[in-house]
């Protein structure tokens, strides 16, 4: 299979589509979680009660269709190769504990890979929505609807009181999760991120970095999400968040502007230096590859670089993570294998945008 | 205690997990909670365990004395036979009769993680909750009929008005139904 092709298959058809504000926020997800009223949670069921959720999700969701979200279709986990639900967990369609923990695990995966229903997760049900760019209300609306249609097959565990009913506490109530990933490199660069994040924190958000250890952010990719799901609207949860992002755009707008301003030289050199890593080296290794993707893209975005795609660091943080390496090397890697296939994969990358060009 | 995978850091995470009917307690460190995939990923930035503990376990070896004394008998989910004390140390519930059972030791848990608050705000499910759905519909009306005659907007406040009646037969005709 030639590059082009794999990418197109490995990239969601979503996340090659622009959104709002997409030179700073990558994506916009919302997550509900819900349970069947009738069964226990996933954490304690037995299998027969965890067989009877998979076969009546199955009956009644298997290839259905719902709005914009054509033929979803019923992926088992017991019936994934390893290498092929750590895909799905790359490509944020699953989590890493549906993947390696639920026996009696599924998804619902919609066409365009923008709607994925987990089933058996932490939760019987979680779905969730994701948008390109900056899209929170939309998706809150969408995933609304996509709700109201599983709750015509399905007895939600659902308490006047408490609100719908979840496994763990931190669930409770609305069962929404709502996020935005966000690229802020100015931001990191000038290190105003840190004194930020205790007070976004404050506020009740999460704020995490992404595709990092601990706090630090790989790629200075953040992921913003709400803490609190219970005594607050679905709607004043959006508003909330939305309101922090909005403000993070701002910042990071400013503190781009004045980096060009005090230092462009060194910024223009920071970008063509990491430019001409990705273009050439022949061993690399994930925390280069993120750091170097951060820099090119803050290089499209500011001007410095003109021919490149702006897709590229979406799609490249997602090609170039371990299990997707070794789908597209079809064979298990060692690590330091790993780092070769990675340089090369880059650089094919980079050779198909000289191709467009001409 | 130390992490049970990488018998260096000290264990942070403290869960039981139910495989093949067995139960297996698990302790491991933040950073191989997540790495073996035993904390999902979205919410490993604050560890709930560790808003748990401080309300569960004051002391560490307090666990058993403690929830005794406040759940007096043990308390027991009829519907999944999961106790008190195990919700205390897995902090997940077994099933939704759970938040029946525990009831009144959940608000300060929920205060502590939903930033003081208890009860719900918000989507309310069409067809299970179809008079909860209706009741909060009917209260939200008469605030906005209040609104519509503070605003002198009568011909809206009407419209309004007739709306509340039909709501009001509608939910008495549920209410007698179900005492039949
Ligand atoms: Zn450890
Ligand atoms: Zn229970």
């Amino acid at each position: 299979m030639s590059l082009e092709q794999f990418i197109n298959e490995a990239i969601s058809p979503w996340l090659k589509e622009d959104g709002p504000d997409s030179d700073i926020v990558m994506s916009s997800r919302v997550r509900l979680a819900r349970n069947f009223e009738q069964s226990p949670f996933p954490l304690i069921a037995d299998e027969k009660h965890m067989e009877n959720i998979l076969y009546f999700m199955e009956k009644e969701f298997n290839h259905r269709s719902y709005l914009q979200y054509k033929d979803l279709e019923f992926v088992k986990m017991a019936e994934l190769k390893q290498v092929e639900k750590q895909v799905l967990v790359e490509k944020h369609l699953i989590s890493p504990h549906l993947a390696d923990k639920s026996k009696h695990g599924a998804a619902l995966i919609s066409k365009n890979e923008q709607v994925s229903i987990m089933v058996n997760e932490e939760d019987h049900i979680r779905a969730q929505l994701y948008f390109p760019g900056f899209q929170l209300e939309k998706a809150l609306e969408q995933a609304f609807q996509l709700d109201d249609w599983l709750e015509e097959k399905i007895d939600y565990a659902f308490d006047e009181n408490r609100g719908y009913l979840t496994s763990c506490p931190t669930n409770v109530g609305t069962g929404l999760r709502a996020s935005v990933m966000m690229h802020l490199p100015a931001l990191a660069i000038t290190r105003k991120i840190n004194r930020m994040i205790p007070a976004i924190n404050q506020l009740g958000l999460v704020v995490r970095g992404i595709y990092g250890e601990g706090s630090e952010a790989l790629g200075n990719i953040f992921q913003i999400s709400n803490q609190v799901t219970l005594g607050r609207s679905e709607e004043d949860i959006i508003e909330d968040l939305k309101g922090v992002v909005d403000k993070l755009i701002e910042h990071e707008r400013h503190a781009r502007k004045l980096l060009m301003e005090q230092s462009e030289l060194e910024l223009e050199d920071r970008v063509f230096r990491s430019y001409g890593i990705l273009q050439h080296s022949r061993i690399i290794e994930s925390k280069e590859t993120a750091k170097c993707l951060s820099d090119v893209r803050l290089g499209i975005d500011l001007g410095f670089i003109h021919h490149i795609s702006k897709s590229i660091l979406n799609e490249l943080v997602v090609l170039t993570q371990p299990a997707f390496l070794q789908q597209y090397a079809k064979k298990m890697l060692t690590p330091n294998e790993r780092d070769v296939f990675r340089a090369s994969l880059i650089r094919e990358r980079f050779t198909l945008e000289q191709k467009e060009e001409y | 205690m130390e992490c049970q995978e990488c018998k260096q850091n000290p264990a942070t995470v403290h869960f039981a997990q139910v495989i093949n009917g067995e139960k297996t307690e698990i302790h491991v460190c933040q950073q191989c909670a997540k790495e073996k995939g035993y904390v999902s990923q979205e919410e490993d930035a604050y560890s709930l365990h560790h808003l748990l503990s401080g309300l569960f376990n004051p002391k560490p070896n307090a666990i058993n004395h403690q929830s005794h004394k406040t759940a007096g008998k043990e308390l027991q989910c009829d519907k999944c036979g999961m106790t008190y004390q195990q919700f205390a140390r897995i902090g997940k519930f077994g099933c939704a009769s759970c938040y029946h059972t525990f009831s009144e030791h959940l608000n300060p848990l929920f205060r502590k993680v939903h930033s003081g608050n208890t009860a719900h705000e918000g989507k309310v499910p069409k067809r299970v909750g179809s008079d909860i759905y209706q009741r909060k519909k009917l209260r939200d009306l008469k605030v906005k009929l209040q609104q519509a005659i503070a605003e002198e907007a009568f011909e809206e406040a009407a419209k309004i008005r007739d709306e509340i009646r039909s709501l009001e037969k509608n939910l008495n005709h549920h209410e007698e139904r179900d005492d039949s």
